[in-house]
């Protein structure tokens, strides 16, 4: 009905999608990379329950609250939940995944330099779900 | 006369009656009720993070009940029955019909509105609005778990019953001289949010009898400890609510539509665009529903193929606000209190989407999923786009429905103050997200920076609950004692109010 042509609205679209390509397909590059688990990467079973969390470690070695590991190792995390859903956060490291009763998840990380970090849970668990925090503790390499 | 508060009817007439316009009116109040409502309750969550430690809110479970009833209150009870209001006033008009197609289906759809908001608010659950198992199954404290299932139950029905009204009006009510393609974009906005009801709906339904029937120790769905999966529940529940998203922004941006061309004193750039990216969202919009669920443990696969239906989604939106720019460029803009609202709209809805391709990317999910970030993010939507749709909406209806002139000056301080309040409020909380801090909490560490954006996210609070306040006094005031509209063109933009359907069917 108007005289208008709508060409510049497909250029707009065509922008657009290449830009969303751009995107989608760097961010399938990048999760391909980070999804990688090394070889060596040292288990430990992580295990959320309201309200902390429990690490174990291959040498049999049990913390609640706190994990420490070495700077330079790499770490594979098998997290799982013995009651409602949790979920396992180190945010500085960017590592997170659901703790989810019944099911195993596997994530990874390789700490670089020695500190302290929190540990959070990230998904709605309940009353004290604010205050399911722990200590990651990165010690120097030995 | 269009009047329908100047000209007094004892309140049972309209309680009773199933005129579209009465229901629309009844529709119209309800949702206002409960956005008051929901936004003190957000108002109270924003006051207790103000500072780290209990401030004023007793315990932990007193503020899970909080955030769980703002955030049901909000989605169900004020957007989706605002929508309603809306369709119920000028669907029907648009299509050129006496009313809606079921008359006496579209008040049981509305009365049946009230019975789930008390349900809702008399129980005030605690299991978060997406009522996550296997909490709500094994942990959440009864009965307000379950009269939260009833309520969200009994929405359901009105929902879908709701929805097949509208689309039958439109469908097949439509005038016969009227072809499809020139119904108004708003009817269009009614027709594919229905079609989307229609079709996501029902699994919500399933899993909410799955979780009662679980809760009741009958089956063991969602419970790990008999075998049960709560991911399944998760695939339910998204199936649903991630097309339902586009349910509540679709109308919004229907009315944005109807505000924006007028204001601009131009036609839509392309009606026909605007249908396409209607009926486009309302397609793609199924082929996302578990991006909300990379951090369950899904394959890379999976994350993938959700990542592209997320992505695909997004030019539909993009179209939109073309359309909106496109159709203001070169326009003699009138900055009244709706273009103001829609035109701020536009703007949030842009920064929404944009934030929203962050979230789709898959390793940046795992930055922001359950923080601050996606709080912000969603609030951008449910907020700044399809509040900021709806208020401007209703500031244009507003001669309509009472034939009175609303307080320009006053709407536009309120639609200055709410637009910095929310850029203040979510914004922020997208930094904060990025911070680490996560999302459903009662209390944090106090950690500098996290203090200091939930102290810039309570103040902005606070400007939008006195916007409120003076919307408030403004609607109440201009009801009763505003000045007589001139309704053929209420702002003068020289052209008629109504175009071009201006009658109000009769009362019958």
């Amino acid at each position: 009905m108007s005289g208008h042509s709508n060409f510049p609205e497909w250029v707009y679209i065509g922008v657009v999608v290449a830009l969303l390509c751009w995107v989608g397909a760097e961010a399938w590059n990048v999760e391909r990379i980070v999804e990688h688990i090394p070889e060596d990467a040292e288990l430990i079973k992580v295990t959320g329950q309201q309200w902390f969390w429990t690490f174990e470690h291959e040498d049999g070695t049990k913390r609640i609250g706190e994990l420490r590991v070495e700077a330079g190792k790499a770490y594979r995390f098998e997290i799982t939940s013995k009651d409602v859903i949790h979920s396992f956060n180190i945010h500085d490291y960017v590592v997170l995944l659901d703790a989810v009763p019944g099911r195993v998840n596997t994530v990874w990380f390789a700490p670089m330099e020695a500190g302290e970090h929190d540990i959070q849970c990230r998904e709605y668990c309940g009353l004290i779900h604010y205050n399911m925090r722990g200590k990651l503790i990165v010690e120097e390499a030995a | 006369m269009v009047m329908e508060l100047a000209r007094p009817r004892p309140i049972w007439q309209i309680m009773f009656s199933t005129h579209h316009t009465d229901v629309g009116l009844l529709y119209l109040i309800t949702s206002l009720a409960f956005m008051f409502m929901g936004g003190a309750l957000a108002l109270s969550i924003r006051a207790e993070l103000f500072f780290p430690g209990a401030q004023i809110i007793g315990d932990a479970m007193t503020f899970n009940r909080i955030f769980t009833v703002h955030g049901t209150t909000l989605i169900f009870l004020f957007i989706l029955p605002f929508a309603s209001a809306v369709g119920n006033y000028f669907v029907p008009i648009m299509v050129r019909y006496k009313d809606m197609a079921y008359p006496k289906l579209n008040a049981i759809a509305f009365w049946m509105i009230p019975p789930a908001g008390a349900l809702i608010w008399l129980g005030f659950a605690d299991f978060t609005w997406y009522a996550t198992p296997p909490y709500s199954v094994i942990s959440a404290p009864g009965p307000a778990a379950d009269m939260w299932i009833f309520g969200l139950k009994i929405l359901g029905v009105s929902s879908i019953l709701g929805a097949i009204n509208f689309i039958v009006t439109i469908l097949k009510c439509k005038h016969p001289d009227m072809p499809i393609s020139k119904v108004p974009l708003l009817a269009w906005s009614f027709l594919s949010s229905s079609l989307i009801v229609l079709v996501a709906l029902p699994t919500f339904a399933a899993a909410l009898l799955m979780l009662l029937t679980d809760r009741l120790g009958a089956s063991g769905f969602f419970n790990p400890a008999v075998g049960g999966d709560p991911i399944a529940y998760a695939h339910l529940f998204w199936f649903t609510f991630h097309p339902e998203v586009y349910v509540l922004v679709i109308p919004a941006i229907g009315m944005m539509y109807e505000i924006i061309p007028r204001f601009s004193r131009k036609p839509i750039f392309s009606a026909s665009s605007g249908i396409a990216a209607f009926v486009l969202l309302s397609i793609v919009g199924f082929a996302s529903w578990a991006h909300h669920m990379y951090a369950t443990g899904m394959s890379f696969t999976e994350k993938t193929v959700f990542m592209v239906g997320t992505l695909a989604a997004v030019p539909a939106s993009a179209m939109h606000v073309f359309n909106f720019l496109a159709t203001m460029w070169g326009g003699r803009i009138r900055f009244s209190t709706p273009m103001l609202w829609a035109v701020g709209g536009i703007a949030l809805f842009f920064s929404a989407g944009a934030g929203g391709v962050v979230n789709s990317a898959m390793p940046l999910d795992f930055v922001t999923h359950d923080s601050y970030w996606v709080v912000g993010h969603f609030h951008l939507f449910v907020m700044g786009t399809i509040l900021f749709g709806s208020v401007g909406y209703l500031y244009y209806m507003f001669p309509y429905v009472t034939g009175r002139m609303y307080n320009e000056r006053l709407g536009n301080i309120h639609f200055v103050l709410s637009f910095v309040g929310t850029v203040m409020v979510f914004f922020t909380q997208h930094v904060l997200g990025l911070f680490g801090m996560p999302r459903r909490v009662y209390d944090y560490p106090p950690i500098p920076e996290w203090i200091a954006m939930n102290q810039i996210a309570s103040v902005g609070a606070m400007i939008i609950g006195v916007s409120m306040v003076i919307f408030l006094a403004n609607m109440l005031h201009s009801t009763a004692r505003g000045r007589p509209a001139d309704m053929d063109d209420p702002w003068g933009l020289g052209a008629k109010y109504y175009y071009p359907y201006e009658r109000k069917n009769p009362q019958h």
